[in-house]
Order: C-alpha cells, then structure tokens, then sequence
C-alpha cells in the first residue's frame, strides 16, 4: 500500500480526518454526529496513516499509548457523571452552564464531557487494536 | 464521636507505614495511642449500660432501602469493644518489640490496625449489612495477617484456608441474616431484639437458624470446621494473641450471644450448640494434648474454649449463661496473655518446642510470673478471673438430669485438660534443668513485658474487685445475652456447694493428667496416625478436586478452534429463537409484497449481490472484502429512511470492521482458499440459513406487534426542553441513557485490553498452555 500517491495524500487526509472528526464530536448534541461517530472516524483516520508509513510514527505521532487515552476517556466520562455530586443532583445529571467567551455565549455543558470521553474510549480502543494488529503483520 | 471512633483504626492505619519508617519499632508507642484513646472512649459509656440500657446512633446510608450505617452499644458490645481496644492497645506496643528491625513492620502494624477496625465495627453494628461488611473485613485482614510471612509456602496456604472458610461461613451468615430480614421485617439488632417471638415462631426458623450457624461455627473455629484456626498458627505471635485467641474466634461467640435472646430457648439451639460446642471442646483439648509446639497447644485449648463458650451459650440456663460471659473475659486476657508468652520464649530462646526448653525461669523471672498468673487463671484457680468463671460454669450445668450430667461429666473432663495444657505452656519452659535453646535466653526489652503483664495483672484485679467488675462488665453483659435484667455475683471467696467439690475434682484430675502428660500425648499421636485422615486433608481434595473438575468444564467447553465456538453459538442462537416460537405457535405472518421505490430496490439488490459474492469468494480477503459491500447498502438505506446517524456509524464501523477482519485474517496466516469439504459447507449452510432464518422470521413477529410510541414522545417532547439538544440520538445516549453510554464504553475498553493481551501472547505458548495438564495439582489448588 506504499504509493507514491497514498503516501503523498495519506497524512493531508489523515488531519483533515481528524478535523472533522472533532467537528463530528462538537456538533453532536444538535446535529448528526457525537463522540461514537467522531471517535471512529478518528480511528479511521489513524489506520490510514499506519497503512501508509507503518505503525511507528503513528505510535509517535499519537505521544500516548492508544489504550491510555482510552482509560483517559473512561476517567473523563466518569468525572462527567460525578460533577454532578455537587449539585446535590442524581450521578451523570446534566449540567449546563453559558461562560462568555470573546463575547459569544459557548454553551458547555456536562453531557459534552461524557460525550469526549466516549470519543476517546472509542478511539482509543480501536486504534489500539489496529496498530496491535499491523504491527504483528510486518514481524 | 463513636462515628468517627468506627474510623479511627482504618485511618491510623492508613499512615502507619510512613510513621514506622521514621520511628522505627517506637512507632509503636504512637501507634498505641490510637486503641487506647478508643478504649477511654468507651469507658464513658460503661454507666450508661450498666443497667441494660442500650445507646444507639448512625446516619442513613441507602435511605431508599432503609439501609443505615448505624450502632449499637450495650454490655455485650461494650464488653468486647473494651477487650479489642484495650488488649489491641497492648498488641500494639508487644508488635513494636517483636517484630523489632523485620523490613515490613509498618505493614504489620497497619494490618493490624485494620483487623482492630473491623472488629470493633462488627460488635458495634447496629445495621445487618454493616455487621456483615465488617464479619468479611474481619477475614480479609486476618488472611492478611496470616500470610503476612507471604514468601512461605505454608503462610500463604494457611492464609487462604482461613480466607476460604471463614469466607463461604460469612456468605452462610449473609444469608442467614437476610432471612432474618425477610422473616422480622427489620434490619437492625436493637430492633430484632424487641420483636419477641417473631422469629422464633416462623416457620423459617430452622433455615435462618441453620445459615447463621455457618457463619459462627466457621469463625468461631468449632468442629468440623476448627482446622483454619491451628493453621493460621502460622501468623506471627501478635496475631496470634490477638485475632485467633482474644478478638476474632470470638467473633462466632458473639453472634450466637447476640441472637440468644432471639432464638435461644428452642429446642434446636438448645440441641445442637451445645453438641457442637461440647465434641469441640473435647476434641481441642485431646488434639492439643499431642502436641508439642507451644502455640498449637495454645491454639488447640482455643478451639476448646470457643467450644466450652458454644456450649454454656446453647444450655439455656441462666448460670450458663453468666458462665460463658465470665469464661469469655478470663479467656481473652489469659490467653491473650500466654500467647505473648510463648512468643517472648519463641523470640529470646529461638524455639518454642516445649520438648526443647526447660529452665528459663532464672532468666526471664518477669515472663515466668505472667505465665503462671495467666495460667492459674486457665486452669480456674483463685484469686483470678478464670476461677470465678469455673465456678459459675458448673453452677450452670449442674441441674441434676441426664442432659446435663453428660455436659458436666464433658465440662469437667475438658477444664482439666485445659488445665494441665495451660501449665504445661506456663511450667515446662521454664523448670526443671536448664536446657540448652538456640539463643542464649535473656529477658525481653518492655515492649515484650507489657502485654502479659498487664494482662495477668488484669485476670488478678477483675477477680479481687469482683463487685466492682460485675457491676461494669459482666452483669450488663449477661442481661444483655440474656435478654432481660440478670444480676451475676459470685467473687473469690469459695462456697461449699456442688460447684466447689466439682472445681475439686476438676483440679485432682488435671494434676493426675499434667504427670502423665507424655503418655497421654504418644497416645493421641498414634490414635490419629491410625485415623490418618482429617478435615485438613478434606479441605485440601476439595480444592484439588474443584480444580480439577473446573480444568475438565474449561477442556470441554474451551476448545480453542474458532469453528467450535461459532458452529456451537449459531446452532444455538437458532434453537433459542425457534424452539419457543414453535411451542408458543407464534410464527409471524407472510408479510405483504413491499411497496418500495426503484432506488430503494437497487439498494436491495446490491445488499444480495454483495452476500453472494461472500458466499462464491475463491479468496478469504475477497470475501471480507464483500462483507463490506452489503453493510454500506444498508447503510445508505438508513439514510433513506433518515436516520443520518445510525447511517455514518454503520458505514464507519462497515470500513473498520474490514479493515481489522482483513488485517486479522492476514495475521493469521491461514491459506487463502476454503479447504472445506462438501458436506462440511453444506452442514455450515444449513446452520447459517437456520440462525439467519430465525433472527428474520423473529424481527418480522416483532414488527406485527403494536408499537408503543410512548418512548419516542417523551423523548421527541423532552429532548429540547430538558437537554438542550436537538438530536434526539445524541441526547438519549449522552443524557437520558448515560449510563448505559457508561457501562458501553467500559466494555470496549475492557474488550480493547483484552485483544491487546491477546494479541501480544505468542501463539505457541497459549497453545501449550490449553493441551498440557498442570504439572502439580497440589500447587495449583493452593494458588486459587
């Protein structure tokens, strides 16, 4: 799978991928889209990237190992639903809150934390599979 | 305060290895402050209770289940509370001396703060579930403390033999207190306690009586199941002085005195405690008589006591009663005490076979005299508490009648073997000519003194000061076992009465057995050579034998041929489906010709193309590859319908799950073509046609049934109002339904570990590991 053309193409559709997997992730409370669909779209866009320059530099391009951004992701979906301890409210109650950032009201909300650590388990857990996986092929 | 007192020991526990690092061993005098603050604490409430009143407190805990986190003092748990911080303070401070320069002394003391924790909170309970957490905390921080020398092989069996009965007893007591529960409607003692004869008339009882039975006789060491408490033996001194004499063993003792009042006076508690505790009692005195290692012999006369405490609980009379409360405090402190003190010998001489010591006295004068004091307590002779006890024991039993003949004849026979293994621990170390020991014997520094003297010194004052201890300790205790007010009064000066001439008799036999010691012992020696087998042993075929059994379900289930696993999981999946269609007739009707578009239909035929093509693929990868093509036909037919998200996910988990197969396929390194014969295709046909068959004609029973449209109102109503989220999918699986999100994303996490490991394995080696047996079943029924 090493053309020339993959090879040339693979890393610009790679970032592009990862973009709009982050779009994907942020629109999803009103739109289609949400942290399952981004993160598999992220994982997708890694398994491009190692299909074209091999397990390595994604290993390296990534930083942390794939399995620890899917724990990271666990943690952030669990602290989502323990926040709401303090609020006297049930375990994973959403909460809202309207910060002004740059004059525009950025709605965040508790929900949207689940939602990012439901894209990180996800990515996280595939990619590690796939790069497990290729990486064994070329032994 | 008793809240934060509940907490305490956990907490101090917490930092104790810290402390121990920079304090060395004196970590112990800090670490003691904490037992003996709780022990001040709970002196203050001795007026309280001391006529059978009763403080209870707690906070609410699960208040949907009416579950609280709440307690109860009166005589009975204040006496044991005392007795767990007060000798707990000692244990402390002897553990400082003891285990003196041993690298995981920190560890020591935190585990010991832990068990004091547990234990305290297990006779404070209030609440059944608390009691039990506590029971079960009690034993996971004794098999701490057993295996606590964890790079023996012995510990660390006797550890998990402890772990595993006292563990299956705690979930017999979990249950048995659930039938309590379902039967009284209450959960908490001090409300059981006034429920009268609820109980005791249901027909229930027996099954409640039998559980909770587990439950004590397991902890509480009796026959049969007395083999974990010789075992754990194994455990350094302190615990021994500690868990398996003073606190922990007692633990049963203390259920079946807290429950007296509720399902004593029926004839299967009065039946079968005392048979119990009266085979247990005799049996521990005769299988200590053989032996010769000072702290068996003691744990032997400890299976005895707990049983001779059984007993006196089960009898049903008043003195027997009083007997067992007075028998319960002389116990601890006499045998809290010789325990140390054959630990002190074990640490100064190097040995604690007592056939290999002799003459110590002249050079631990202070030891000696702590031993004996203890001792004359165990063998019940005044002025100390273990007289008063004797005494008001066979006040109880005697009565006149067969039944109780037998027990009085069973109380006398083992009290004078008691007596004579209580000094035999307290005499043979250390008269007679002086033997030659492995260390040069010299006495202990403080921290080893402290705890047998104080206790001897104890057994001396409750005796002397008899009004004064009745009055604070063992009268609340007895009407609280008993149930109403009861008053106990019997001090040093001897009465001439039958009790007198038994406690006569008891004494001659002892002295007549203490001179044939030798004897009795090379007796039982070879009486249980020629039994040979014993429940020891048991224990151990049972593990092998549950080993075995589990190696032989896993060969059978666990092939390791994929083809099995799938072959067997779609035979089944079509047998689930149509067997109770069939029998309930519920077979869905021919659906009516589907009205579809042309583009609609184009999809359709693509779908059944790309099927056919998986199916007359030549090539594994081609046909991975044609998997595909009928999963993104359906995934641009739900975008047809309008479901957009359900349509990226599927056309992204389509690509992926290409991806990973082709990847995994190649990986496998299998050959590229089906090497199946025609008949091995056509049986794999028909049991793929017969799982997808059944999974079609079950979704087109489903679509004939009403839809409830309900789910989708609320959702199509609320999803705005309440989330803030316009799409719908989005906000069900992020708000509405987080926590399934939750538990999902936990599973394919754990699934993305799993593969992990999987793949990482080689494959030769998880190959060998599932065709060869384990070498050593012995070894293998030790490491469960």
């Amino acid at each position: 799978m090493r053309t020339l053309i993959f090879r040339t193409v693979a890393p610009f559709l790679s970032s592009l991928m990862i973009l709009f997997s982050v779009f994907v992730l942020l629109r999803g409370h009103n739109e289609p889209g949400g942290g399952f669909i981004g993160g598999l779209i992220a994982a997708s866009a890694l398994a491009i990237y190692g299909i074209a320059f091999g397990v390595s530099p994604v290993r390296r391009a990534i930083r942390f190992h794939p399995m620890a951004l899917a724990g990271f992701g666990l943690l952030l979906a669990a602290i989502a639903g323990i926040l709401s301890i303090f609020s006297h409210v049930p375990f994973l109650t959403g909460l809202w809150i309207y910060p002004k950032i740059f004059g525009v009201e950025v709605a965040l909300s508790t929900p949207m934390m689940f939602d990012i650590g439901v894209y990180f388990v996800v990515f996280g857990s595939i990619t590690s599979t796939a790069l497990a996986l290729e990486e064994r092929e070329r032994d | 305060m008793t809240f934060y007192a509940l907490f305490l020991p956990f907490v101090v526990a917490l930092f104790a290895p810290a402390l121990t690092r920079i304090l060395k061993h004196n970590a112990a005098w800090v670490l003691a402050l904490a037992p003996a603050a709780l022990f001040v604490h709970f002196l203050g409430f001795l007026g309280a209770v001391a006529d059978g009143g009763r403080v209870t407190g707690g906070v609410q805990w699960i208040p949907s289940f009416n579950v609280n986190f709440s307690w109860m003092i009166d005589g009975l748990s204040l006496t044991f509370a005392l007795l767990i911080s007060g000798i707990g303070t000692l244990i402390v401070l002897y553990s400082g001396g003891y285990l003196k320069g041993h690298k995981h002394q920190g560890r020591f003391f935190s585990f010991i703060l832990m068990f004091m924790g547990s234990m305290q909170g297990l006779v404070l309970s209030d609440s059944f579930l608390m009691l039990f957490v506590f029971w079960e905390l009690t034993s996971i921080t004794s098999f701490l403390l057993i295996g606590f020398n964890h790079a023996e092989e012995r510990s660390r069996r006797s550890a998990i033999q402890a772990l595993v009965v006292t563990g299956l007893g705690g979930l017999s007591l979990l249950a048995g207190l659930l039938v309590i529960w379902n039967i009284t409607g209450v959960s908490e003692m001090s409300l059981l306690l006034s429920t009268g004869n609820l109980l005791r008339d249901s027909p229930f009882f027996i099954a409640a009586f039998v559980l909770v039975l587990g439950g004590a006789f397991t902890k509480s060491a009796q026959f049969p199941f007395h083999f974990w408490l010789p075992n754990a033996m194994e455990a350094p001194t302190p615990v021994s002085a500690y868990l398996h004499s003073a606190t922990m063993v007692k633990a049963g003792v203390y259920l079946l005195m807290r429950l007296n009042p509720v399902m004593g006076d029926t004839v299967a508690w009065e039946t079968v405690l005392p048979i119990f505790g009266g085979v247990t009692l005799i049996a521990g005195t005769l299988l200590g008589a053989r032996q010769t290692d000072l702290k068996l012999m003691l744990a032997y006369t400890t299976m005895a006591s707990l049983g001779l405490l059984v007993m006196l609980t089960g009898f049903g009379t008043e003195g027997a009663i009083a007997g067992a409360v007075l028998y319960l405090i002389a116990h601890s402190m006499f045998k809290g005490g010789l325990f140390m003190v054959a630990g002190n010998v074990d640490h100064e001489a190097g040995t604690r076979d007592i056939t290999r010591l002799g003459g110590l006295a002249g050079a631990m004068p202070v030891t000696f005299v702590a031993a004996l004091f203890a001792a004359i307590s165990m063998g019940g002779l005044p002025p100390f508490v273990g007289f008063l006890a004797k005494e008001e024991i066979y006040y109880g039993l005697a009565k006149g009648d067969t039944w109780s003949v037998v027990f009085t004849i069973v109380a006398i026979v083992g009290n004078a073997l008691m007596f004579v293994l209580g000094f035999a621990v307290a005499l043979k170390p250390f008269l007679g000519p002086k033997v030659e020991t492995p260390k040069h014997a010299h006495e202990g520094p403080v921290l080893l003194l402290a705890g047998p003297v104080v206790l001897a010194l104890g057994s001396l004052f409750f005796a002397l000061f008899s009004g004064w201890s009745h009055e604070h300790f063992s009268t609340p205790m007895a009407s609280a076992v008993m149930g109403h007010a009861a008053e106990i009064t019997i001090s040093i000066i001897p009465h001439l009465g039958l009790a007198l001439y038994l406690s006569l008799g008891t004494i001659a036999l002892g002295v007549l057995l203490y001179l044939s010691l030798a004897k009795i012992r090379s007796g039982m020696a070879a009486l249980l050579a020629g039994i040979g087998w014993g429940p020891d042993r048991g224990f151990d075929q049972a593990i092998v034998g549950i080993v075995k059994l589990s190696v032989a379900v896993t060969r059978l289930v666990q092939r390791g041929r994929l083809e099995f696993y799938i072959t067997a999981t779609l035979i089944f999946l079509a047998l689930a489906i149509l067997v109770p269609m069939g029998i309930a007739g519920e077979w869905p009707a021919v659906p009516a010709f589907p009205d579809l578009y042309f583009y609609e239909w184009l999809l359709v035929l693509i779908a059944v193309l790309g099927l056919f093509a998986v199916i007359w693929a030549r090539n594994r990868l081609t046909a991975i590859v044609s998997l595909g093509i009928q999963g993104f036909a359906v995934a641009v037919y739900f975008m047809l319908l309008g479901a957009p998200d359900l349509s990226f996910t599927q056309f992204m988990v389509e690509t992926l799950s290409v991806v990973i197969l082709a990847l995994a396929m190649t990986r496998l390194r299998l050959s590229p073509q089906d090497h199946r014969s025609a008949v091995q295709t056509v049986t794999d046909g028909i049991i793929a046609l017969a799982a997808g068959g059944a999974l079609t004609l079950l979704l087109l029973r489903v679509l004939e049934t009403d839809f409830d449209a309900s789910l989708t109102e609320f959702f199509n109503e609320y999803s705005l109002q309440i989330a803030h989220g316009r799409n719908i999918v989005n906000v069900i699986l992020v708000d509405f339904r987080g926590i399934d999100t939750f538990g999902e994303i936990a599973v394919v996490m754990t699934s993305g570990l799993a593969i992990l490991a999987l793949i990482r394995v080689l494959p030769r080696r998880s190959r060998s590991a599932l065709s060869e047996p384990p070498k050593n079943p012995q070894n293998a029924g030790e490491a469960v």
